[in-house]
C-alpha cells in the first residue's frame, strides 16, 4: 500500500537519512580541507540551488500535471526579497540570512496565489501561456521599479561563505534541498498528494470523488512558488549580483528541461537531471555555446520517442536496491509486500 | 491629430503582428498545438533577406519569394520531423508544447552557431521617406506593412472560403476523423497549413526588417509571444480573429507607447492577454467548446 507506514518504509527512510547525512559530511570534510575547491564548491551550490527548484516545478508539472512556464519569476520575488532584506535590515548575516529566505518563500507564496488564483482557472495550453504572461509582468516590473534598481539589479549582495569559512552557503542550500526532497516525498504520499494526483489523472473524476480540485491546485501551485522563492533567496546570495534578465522565460525554460529530461512525476529523476545538467555545462567550458543546441535536440528526441522522460516516474530507490543486493547475496526469497520510499 | 496618428502607426504595427498570429491560429485550429517554434521561422525569414539582400547583394524582390520558400520548408520540415510522430500517436498536448518549445530553442541556437550573437543591421528595403495623407505624415513604412498585410489576408480569406485545399483545410479543423473518412489526405493538410503559416510569417519578418532594419536571432521571441497574445485575444482558432486580434494589440501598444510608458508596454500586452483569458477565455471571435466527459 503506497502511503501506509509500514515498518519496511521506516527503515527505508532510516537508511535515506543516514545516505543523506553521510554524503553531506562527506563533502563538508573536502570542502573544509579544501580537497573540492572554492570555484566547485559554487558548484555544487548551484547544483542544490537548482535540484530545489526543478523539484518544486515537479511538483506543479509532474504532479498536478499543469505545465507551468513562469517558474523563474517566483524565484525572482524570493531573490530581491531575501537581498533586500539582508542588505537593508541591519542584523547580523548569519540572522538575517534565514530569516531573509524565509520573507523569500513567502512573498513568493503570496505571489503565487495571487496568481494562482485566477490562472488556474484555465488548464493545459492557456495556463502555460497565462503563467508565462505573469512571469514576463513581474521580470517587466522589477526592471521599472526604484527598490529593485531597474536594470541595473542589486549587486553587493553578501553571502555566508569567506575565504576563511567557504562552506555555509553550501550547508544552506544542501540542507534545502534535503528538506524539499523530504516534503515532496511525504507530500506526494499523504492524503493531499493523492488528491492532487488524483487531479493530475482526471480532473473530472476527481472532482466527482469529492476533492476540492481547486483548492488542491493552488495549494500545489503556492507550495511549489515557495520553495522556488526560497531557492531565489539563497540563488541570489551566492551569486552576489542580479538583475531581472537572470530570471527571464529561458532560466524557466532551463527548470523545465531538467523536469522534462529527469521524468515528470519522478523526483529522483529531477534530482539525478538538475545535478547533471548543472555540473556538465561547468566542466565543458568550451562546449558552452553547443550546450542549447544539445539540450534541444536531446529534449526534442526525449519528447518523441520517451513522453515521460527518461524514468518517466519511476522513483529509484537506494534502500530497496541494497535490499535486492543483500537478498541476492544471502539467497532468501523475496517477501511479499511492496513499497517504496 | 497625434492620436490618429499613433492609431495608424499601431496598424502598422499591428500588422506585423496579425500575419504572424495568423501561423498561430491556423495550426492551432487544425493540430491544437501552441507552435512556440513559430516565432523562430519568422528569423529564420529575417536572416533569409539578409543573407540575399546582404551577404549575396541582390535586389530585394528576390529576397521575399526566397524567403518565403525557405520559411515554407522550414515549417514542413519542422512539422514532419518534430510534431508528426506526436500527433500521428495522439500524444498528450504537454509533449506537444514543449517538443515546440524544444524547436524553438534548437533553431536560436543554430542561426546563432551560424550568423553570430550580435544583430545583423538590413538597408532600408523600400526607401520612400514620409508620405504625405492629408494633414498626416506617415512614415512609408507603416503604410506599406498596412497595404501588404491586407493584401495577403484577402489572398488568405480566398484560399481558405474559395478552394479545394482550403475546405479540406476547413474540414480537418472541424473533424479530422471525420475528413479522413471522406478521403482527406489529413497529414498533407496539416503539412500544408505549416508551410502557408510560415509563408505568412516570412512576409511578417519581411514588414518586420522594413520597420526595424535589423535581425537577430532572439528577434522571434517577443514578436512571437505577442502574436500569439492576439491570437488568443482574437479567439485562437479563428482566422479573422487573428487578424483583429493583430491590429487590436498593434494598436494598444502604440497608444501606451505614447501616452503611458515606453518601458511598460510589455507588460500592458500580456496584463490584456491576461484579463482576456479570464474574462472569455475563447477569445473575441472563438468559439465555446464543451468539454465531454
Amino acid at each position: 500500500m503506497m502511503g501506509a507506514f509500514t515498518k519496511k518504509t521506516g527503515v527505508y527512510y532510516l537508511v535515506n537519512a543516514a545516505l543523506v547525512l553521510l554524503l553531506f559530511f562527506v563533502l563538508l570534510t573536502f570542502i573544509n580541507n579544501g580537497v573540492i575547491s572554492r570555484t566547485s564548491t559554487g558548484i555544487l551550490t548551484l547544483v542544490c540551488i537548482n535540484i530545489t527548484l526543478a523539484v518544486s516545478l515537479n511538483l506543479v508539472t509532474g504532479i498536478l500535471g499543469q505545465l507551468v512556464l513562469g517558474h523563474a519569476g517566483f524565484m525572482l520575488v524570493g531573490a530581491y526579497t531575501a537581498a533586500l532584506f539582508t542588505k537593508n535590515c541591519g542584523l547580523d548575516l548569519n540572522i538575517a540570512f534565514p530569516i531573509g529566505l524565509v520573507l523569500a518563500g513567502i512573498a513568493a507564496a503570496l505571489f503565487g496565489i495571487v496568481i494562482g488564483i485566477p490562472a488556474l482557472r484555465l488548464r493545459g495550453d492557456y495556463l502555460a501561456i497565462i503563467t508565462l504572461g505573469f512571469g514576463e509582468i513581474i521580470r517587466v516590473i522589477a526592471n521599472n521599479l526604484k527598490i529593485t534598481n531597474g536594470a541595473m539589479g542589486l549587486s553587493d549582495i553578501k553571502s555566508l561563505s569567506s575565504l576563511k569559512n567557504p562552506s555555509p552557503m553550501f550547508v544552506y542550500s544542501y540542507a534545502i534541498a534535503a528538506l524539499v526532497i523530504f516534503i515532496m516525498f511525504t507530500f506526494t504520499r499523504s492524503r493531499h498528494g493523492r488528491a492532487v494526483i488524483a487531479i493530475r489523472e482526471d480532473e473530472i473524476a476527481a472532482e466527482a470523488m469529492g476533492i476540492n480540485t481547486t483548492y488542491y491546485k493552488l495549494f500545489a501551485f503556492v507550495l511549489a512558488a515557495f520553495i522556488a522563492g526560497v531557492a531565489g533567496g539563497v540563488f541570489a546570495h551566492q551569486i552576489g549580483i542580479i538583475d531581472p534578465s537572470k530570471f527571464d522565460f529561458g532560466r524557466s525554460v532551463e527548470i523545465l528541461i531538467m523536469v522534462v529530461l529527469g521524468g515528470m512525476g519522478s523526483i529522483t529523476g529531477s534530482i539525478i537531471s538538475a545535478t547533471v545538467l548543472t555540473w556538465l555545462p561547468e566542466q565543458l567550458r568550451g562546449f558552452s555555446q553547443y550546450r542549447l543546441l544539445v539540450y534541444s535536440i536531446i529534449l526534442i528526441i526525449v519528447m518523441l520517442f520517451k513522453p515521460s522522460g527518461l524514468l518517466g516516474r519511476y522513483e529509484i530507490s537506494i534502500p530497496a536496491l541494497l535490499e535486492k543486493l543483500y537478498r541476492k547475496i544471502s539467497k532468501k526469497p523475496a517477501q511479499t509486500g511492496t513499497g517504496g520510499a | 491629430m497625434d492620436f490618429i496618428k499613433h492609431v495608424i502607426n499601431g496598424l502598422g504595427l499591428g500588422s506585423i503582428y496579425a500575419l504572424v498570429a495568423l501561423g498561430y491560429t491556423m495550426v492551432y485550429g487544425i493540430v491544437k498545438l501552441i507552435n512556440f517554434a513559430h516565432g523562430d521561422i519568422i528569423m529564420v525569414g529575417g536572416y533569409m533577406i539578409y543573407v540575399v539582400m546582404v551577404v549575396l547583394g541582390l535586389p530585394v524582390w528576390l529576397a521575399i519569394p526566397a524567403a518565403i520558400i525557405i520559411c515554407s520548408l522550414t515549417g514542413m520540415i519542422v512539422e514532419r520531423v518534430a510534431y508528426r510522430r506526436l500527433l500521428v500517436h495522439n500524444a498528450a498536448r504537454i509533449s506537444l508544447l514543449i517538443t515546440a518549445m524544444g524547436v524553438s530553442i534548437f533553431l536560436q541556437n543554430a542561426f546563432m552557431l551560424m550568423f553570430g550573437t550580435d544583430p545583423k543591421s538590413m538597408p532600408p528595403l523600400f526607401p520612400y521617406g514620409q508620405i504625405k495623407l492629408g494633414g498626416l505624415e506617415l512614415a512609408s513604412t507603416t503604410v506599406i506593412n498596412i497595404v501588404v498585410s491586407l493584401i495577403m489576408m484577402f489572398g488568405l480569406h480566398l484560399l481558405v472560403n474559395k478552394t479545394k485545399m482550403g475546405k479540406a483545410m476547413t474540414a480537418t479543423s472541424e473533424d479530422s476523423e471525420a475528413a479522413k473518412l471522406m478521403g482527406i489526405n489529413t497529414n498533407r493538410i496539416i503539412s500544408f497549413t505549416f508551410a502557408l503559416g510560415s509563408g505568412l510569417a516570412a512576409v511578417a519578418a519581411l514588414l518586420y526588417c522594413n520597420t526595424y532594419p535589423q535581425v537577430k536571432t532572439t528577434m522571434g521571441n517577443l514578436l512571437g509571444l505577442k502574436a500569439f497574445v492576439a491570437a488568443v485575444f482574437g479567439g485562437i482558432g479563428s482566422v479573422p480573429g487573428a487578424m483583429l486580434g493583430g491590429y487590436f494589440l498593434g494598436v494598444i501598444e502604440s497608444l501606451t507607447k505614447a501616452y503611458i510608458s515606453t518601458t511598460l508596454t510589455d507588460a500592458v500586452v500580456f496584463g490584456i492577454l491576461i484579463i482576456m483569458l479570464l474574462v472569455k477565455p475563447t477569445g473575441l471571435l472563438g468559439r465555446n467548446g464543451k468539454e465531454k466527459v
